[in-house]
């Protein structure tokens, strides 16, 4: 059988983030790299061919020509190839247009299973598997904290709203994993070597037939005003506990009429 | 005044407070709809109405219980394209942001997640969100189709304004996806006396300080004379010293309450994404150093188990 991966290039999450001009995230300013959050989606697909369902990973990104790093860390932690779509058109994407190219490659590549990170570390909006799920026309089991995939079902159990359900779906399926199923795996020596003789195949928008005014900052669906730096909070009283500490704090909380 | 379809979050037809403060912020931009699918409508129409609700639109349908998120997109984008809203707005929940998200598809229409205000704009409702980490805030509106917006909690006090919604019972044609993702069984968490997190006015955290499951007691007893939501770090959850339905975090629950007590947690980006925009935060840590103390109103550099029982102490005896 056929995994996609979908993994995202994302600014650092643990550096200073901020905005161009026109509204798009800057990733000119701060290094990039793989999504934390899809490495447990990577992680899970190895898991699965690990438990003796024979399939072949091939994992997916839609972004810039750097993007291919993402791409280059998951081939070396496993997995069998890549597909890399890049298009000067594309930059801007919201998340409908960008659901909509990974619709359309996941399409032309084939699959029986995706599994997508729970959320992206920048955008981190979780949506994009469901819209990928309703442009495929299959259904979703997403926010996963246990999966397997057995006999042409996948079950998992996840936290939903109000209680921990158990669900399944048949194939083919989206799935989405959250950071609760388990460490992923760093890349060994040899994987790194490995990954460096697996395809990446490079696909643009006529490749996947389509119109460059479907995606991209100008068909996006909603627009940003404005975005603002909130201003750092300042950095407010901060005592030594010397006997007195709870006091002086129940005291704070008093003062500020939390009791 | 155009109207607004507000997905209704309920336990059984027991209304949850987000669902309020739907309402509230629907009043803002329009007059308000209530959806409400599954069982238990007749309970929840009085609270509805109190809260603004001029109508209710009702899918009583087994599908709505039995099978994962797509029967609901299905009764939501089937009621919005007959009503022709003008907006919609969906508790920013895991199930609320993959209803919205399939509307969206399938409306054609634009989407905005985790919004934390709504306000009537030239162009429509616009909303404003908190992003990277809390350190930036973004004001954007949807410029495609009908706005689908979904709220986080706290974004708005609820506030009444009675009406007599009308009742509208449909019967809605599931996709053939509907019945894809079958929900085979459910355990309910264990009931707690203590408000939940998401909605609580106050939270009280512990970390990887608190060094042990048996030892949360000392978060609780303080929470509880605050009458508080517990929370914890992902370090905390991750040594199984407290469960994952009470992770604060980017990857567990985003809360905003008035008043954020840390307790044992260093501050990493991972748990500030989560609690940044509390209006109040104070945190207890042995180390002075901790990068929490950058974000404190107010912050005790000292061991939690003797600052956190002196506290507590000090609460009940000011009650």
């Amino acid at each position: 059988m056929k995994i996609v991966v979908c993994v995202k290039y994302v600014p650092d999450a643990t550096a200073d983030r901020g905005f161009n001009e026109d509204g798009t995230t800057d990733r000119e300013s701060v290094d990039s790299l793989l999504s934390e959050l899809d490495e447990y989606a990577i992680e899970q697909a190895l898991q699965i061919v690990e438990s003796g369902v024979e399939a072949e990973i091939t994992y997916l990104t839609v972004g810039p020509d750097d993007a291919r790093e993402a791409l280059r860390k998951a081939l070396a932690m496993g997995g069998d190839k890549a597909i890399h779509v890049s298009d000067d058109d594309i930059q801007g994407s919201d998340a409908l247009g960008t659901s909509l190219i990974l619709a359309k490659a996941i399409e032309k590549a084939g699959f029986d299973l995706v599994v997508c990170g729970m959320a992206s570390t920048d955008g981190a909006m979780g949506v994009l598997p469901a819209m990928i799920a309703e442009r495929l026309g299959v259904p979703q089991v997403t926010y996963l904290d246990e999966v397997s995939v057995e006999g042409g079902v996948v079950k998992g159990r996840r936290e939903g709203d109000v209680a921990s359900e158990t669900v399944e779906a048949s194939l083919p399926a989206v799935i989405s994993v959250t950071d609760r199923t388990g460490e992923a795996r760093f890349p060994s020596f040899k994987g790194i070597m490995a990954a460096k003789k697996k395809p990446v195949e490079e696909l643009d928008l006529d490749d996947l037939e389509i119109d460059s005014d479907e995606v991209g900052l100008s068909a996006s669906w909603s627009t940003v005003d404005a975005a603002t730096a909130r201003p750092a909070r300042t950095k407010g009283e901060v005592v030594t506990d010397e006997g007195e500490g709870g006091v002086q704090l129940a005291a704070f909380l008093a003062a500020k009429k939390f009791i | 005044m155009g109207e607004i379809l507000v997905l209704v979050d309920h336990v059984d037809g027991a209304v949850r407070k987000p669902t309020l403060e739907l309402l509230t912020l629907a009043r803002r931009i329009g007059e308000p709809s209530a959806v409400f699918l599954g069982k238990g409508a007749d309970a929840a129409t009085e609270t509805l109405g109190r809260y603004g609700a001029q109508k209710v639109y009702v899918v009583d349908a087994a599908e709505v219980d039995d099978y994962l998120v797509v029967p609901k997109a299905d009764a939501l984008a089937q009621i919005a394209e007959s009503a022709s809203p003008a907006a919609i707005l969906v508790p920013s929940s895991a199930d609320g942001r993959e209803i919205g998200a399939r509307v969206a598809v399938r409306l054609g229409s634009g989407l905005i997640t985790d919004a934390v205000d709504v306000v009537a704009g030239e162009n429509g409702p616009e909303t404003e969100q908190s992003v990277f980490a809390a350190t930036y805030q973004v004001r954007a509106h949807v410029t495609k189709g009908t706005p689908i917006i979904t709220v986080k909690p706290n974004a708005a006090t609820p506030e009444e304004a009675p009406a007599t919604p009308a009742v509208e019972a449909v019967s809605v044609t599931f996709s053939a996806a509907a019945t894809g993702t079958k929900i085979v069984a459910t355990a309910a968490r264990e009931k707690s006396d203590r408000p939940e997190l998401t909605e609580a006015d106050i939270v009280v955290s512990g970390g990887r300080g608190v060094n042990g499951a048996e030892n949360f007691v000392v978060i609780e007893r303080v929470a509880d004379a605050l009458g508080a939501a517990v929370g914890a770090s992902r370090a905390a959850v991750d040594a199984g010293w407290y469960p994952h339905s009470h992770q604060v975090g980017q990857t567990g629950t985003q809360v905003s309450p008035q008043l954020y007590i840390a307790a044992g947690i260093s501050g990493a980006i991972q748990h500030r994404a989560g609690m940044q925009t509390s209006k109040t935060i104070v945190a207890v840590n042995k180390d002075e150093d901790a990068p929490i103390f950058d974000l404190v109103d107010y912050g005790v550099v000292g061991d939690l188990f003797k600052v956190m029982p002196q506290l507590e102490e000090e609460i009940n005896k000011r009650k």
